[in-house]
């Protein structure tokens, strides 16, 4: 398959049918995962600058597992151990990283729109793992890719996203993702923790959680950033947690079936009940497990897209 | 050999629809004649100026001009350099140099500063501090600012949170007979800097500022106005719910008066999520641009008056601090360079009258802040300029005489260029 894309910045680059290519290349990969010898030489010699300027455990880490995995050399640079502690500008970073000849560079960012400033300015490839609140389209594409996994086609399935949607780059992600993919979304948080014009996205908005898991199929659990209360946003956790947090009768509302995802890092006892994380409704570990296929999936077909051949 | 009467005519200029000889004695405009075959210029100094058309010197009451402490930003000369190739006779400056403009010798730097590199250059008025190093904690000496040859006083962009303090500040203003400026924004609730709060930020991921942020300010500035009955300007409005509150307050006779800029009437926020110009940050604005609802409100209350005039808002930055991300860019565009050329459009288009350019360039910000203008009226200043209504010219570095060439107009061609400016009947460009 020719891959025409540069860069990934967000999921709304993607047709529908790019995305289902993308399910099926991760599926190939997955097996690899699988083998006792967990390693091909499809990008031996290719080089990936992850660069993480905020902080990251899975994302970070899937990458790199992802890039070795495929034999490709992959080099982690942070914000703290980068010249942008010495107030070099981002732009003079890259292109100090890119005098270097990566294939590829994996950047997370603290400010949205930081992947589509780097894109513009480098030839290499650009993966977005997250840029402020904009967008984590290889999150959405694992969380994608796990549900495809677990349901084969998603029309006809009703996704809730739970939680503070606001600030989240997972949630616009994911909505932009599961509406191609031609699933329903749900959201419910506080208003404080909606985007102001949520009501013109396409997806459904509640306020009681009792309502929104009704006869779901899938709930999307998001991570509260705990310093929400100082913002003015929250009147406090255990209020939070007692409203919407995700517990076990929620759970009887749903779907008989009804999955469980979260993307982590999980605050247990906030956002979600710590027996509901771990039950067998949880995908969570899948979805750990399946980022690692569908950033193996990415590498390949950005680091030998046409053009990267040339 | 004949007397010599007049120190300048001006031949063959469209004026007003016709073309006319202007003749200039003493820097005032002497006569008006039809043009003439027979014609003898009696010693004065004669400019053709066939094809090109005639247009008072325009005054921009509110700029940005760095200096001193950002001179690489941009410096006096460069600002009234930018100026005079702009149109604009006159610029009142604002105080957040550093030092800020809150002492006399701040001001009589600038003052000095102009008068050595442009002795007959536009004119410049800086406006003073209204609070000590603009932090809304202390009055500013607004006396000795004044004496120093301040025009007005503004917190601009670092406005003061304090009502009581705002009160006092405008109460204090006005013994000096001096005009309070307003940049209007509810500083609890304009967190977000550089794009509008709605569905454009929403899907981008940025903090917006709501358009309630502004119009929370200007019912404040509206009400305290009117309970002091003491005039205020409003520094560049941008939405439309501002716009009622000022149409209100109008109709019940306070006395306000209102700008917005031509980025305003030109651009809306679509422009930060065009694929072509996504998050950048030369639109990065404060207050933000809004949506075209807000864009054409703003066109319409400009030609019912709400909106008095025109300011560029001119906040020239260095390239190297605008490439950089959206989130830690610094808010402003470079306006002096093209404000003639995009609002002339809009004249050219038939959106705004000429009625209305005028009043919103010349004559509505000489009368609020009490500065002369050409209205081509016999004793006038003779401060005009010349342009061409068809030349075309590209927004580009090498076009712009500002150092700041921060502006979402760059790359984009402009029709309507000014081809030489006279102040007092000394040609300065």
């Amino acid at each position: 398959m020719k891959w025409l894309h540069k860069d990934l910045l967000d999921v709304s680059q993607l047709s529908r049918s790019e995305a289902m290519s993308l399910f099926d290349t991760a599926a190939h990969f997955q097996e690899i995962n699988t083998r006792p010898v967990k390693k091909v030489p499809t990008l031996k010699g290719r080089s990936v600058v992850l660069f993480f300027a905020e902080p990251s455990t899975r994302t970070k880490t899937s990458f790199d597992v992802a890039a070795k995995r495929l034999s490709a050399d992959s080099f982690s640079l942070a914000k703290s151990s980068s010249s942008l502690t010495k107030g070099e500008t981002l732009k003079d970073t890259v292109l100090t990283l890119q005098a270097m000849a990566p294939d590829c560079i994996v950047m997370r960012h603290w400010c949205s729109g930081a992947a589509k400033f780097i894109a513009d300015r480098l030839d290499c490839a650009v993966i977005n793992a997250g840029d402020g609140r904009h967008a984590h389209p290889t999150q959405a594409l694992l969380d994608g890719f796990t549900m495809f996994q677990e349901w084969g086609d998603l029309a006809g399935k009703t996704i809730l996203i739970l939680g503070d949607i606001k600030h989240s780059r997972v949630a616009r992600s994911n909505v932009i993702l599961l509406n191609k993919l031609g699933a329903t979304v749900r959201m419910c948080a506080p208003r404080t923790l909606l985007p102001s014009t949520v009501r013109s996205w396409p997806v459904e908005v509640y306020s009681d959680l009792n309502e929104a898991v009704k006869g779901v199929n899938g709930i999307m659990c998001l991570r509260l950033q705990l310093e929400r209360q100082k913002d003015g946003l929250l009147p406090d956790l255990r209020e939070y947690a007692c409203t919407y947090g995700l517990g076990p009768k929620h759970v009887e509302l749903a779907d008989k079936d009804v999955r469980i995802m979260h993307p982590g890092p999980m605050n247990r006892g906030v956002e979600i009940n710590s027996e509901l994380a771990d039950c067998d409704r949880s995908l969570v570990l899948d979805q750990v497990a399946n980022g690692v296929a569908m950033r193996m999936a990415l590498l390949f077909l950005y680091m030998t897209r046409k053009g990267a051949e040339e | 050999m004949a007397k010599k009467k007049f120190d300048l005519i001006i031949r063959r200029a469209f004026l007003k629809g016709r073309e006319v000889d202007v003749y200039v004695s003493k820097g005032v405009i002497a006569e008006i004649r039809d043009t003439q075959t027979e014609f003898d210029p009696e010693g004065a100094e004669v400019q053709d100026a066939f094809g090109l058309t005639m247009m008072p010197s325009m005054i921009d009451v509110h700029t940005h001009l760095r200096e001193p402490g950002f001179e690489y930003k941009e410096d006096v000369e460069s600002g009234l350099r930018a100026a005079a190739w702009g149109g604009f006779g006159a610029i009142l400056c604002m105080a957040n140099t550093n030092p800020v403009n809150d002492t006399a010798a701040t001001t009589e730097l600038m003052l000095e500063k102009a008068r050595r590199h442009w002795p007959d250059g536009p004119r410049l008025v800086p406006i003073g501090a209204l609070t000590k190093e603009l932090k809304g904690e202390e009055l500013a000496p607004m006396a000795e600012l004044v004496r120093a040859g301040c025009g007005a006083f503004s917190n601009d962009g670092l406005p003061v949170k304090n009502t009581d303090l705002f009160r006092k500040a405008m109460e204090y203003a006005s013994d000096w007979g001096k005009p309070v400026i307003d940049h209007c924004e509810d500083p609890f609730m304009a967190v977000g800097c550089g794009v509008n709060e709605g569905e454009v930020s929403d899907r981008l991921g940025l903090q917006g500022q709501p358009d309630m942020a502004e119009a929370l300010q200007v019912s404040r500035d509206v009400l305290l106005a009117e309970y002091l009955d003491m005039h205020i300007h409003l520094a560049h409005i941008s939405c439309r719910k501002s716009l009622d509150v000022i149409r209100q307050a109008k109709a019940r006779g306070i006395r306000v008066t209102a700008e917005t800029c031509p980025h305003y009437l030109i651009l809306t926020e679509d422009y930060l999520e065009d694929p072509a110009t996504q998050y950048s940050t030369l639109a990065k604005v404060n207050p933000p641009l809004r949506p075209e609802a807000d864009r054409l409100a703003m066109i319409e209350a400009l030609e019912d008056g709400t909106i008095d005039f025109l300011a560029t808002d001119h906040a020239p930055h260095a390239a190297h601090e605008k490439e950089v991300e959206f989130d830690i860019a610094p808010c402003g565009i470079s306006g002096l360079d093209t404000a003639f050329a995009t609002t002339w459009g809009l004249v050219r288009d038939g959106v705004i009258s000429e009625e209305t350019f005028n009043r919103a360039w010349v004559t509505g910000p000489a009368e609020t802040f009490e500065l002369p203008c050409n209205r081509f009226e016999i004793g006038d200043p003779a401060d005009f300029f010349l342009f061409d209504p068809e030349e075309e010219w590209e927004v580009c570095a090498a076009t712009m005489q500002s150092k700041g060439k921060n502006t979402p107009l760059a790359g984009s061609v402009l029709k309507g260029r000014v081809k030489t400016h006279f102040l007092h009947g000394k040609k300065i460009v």
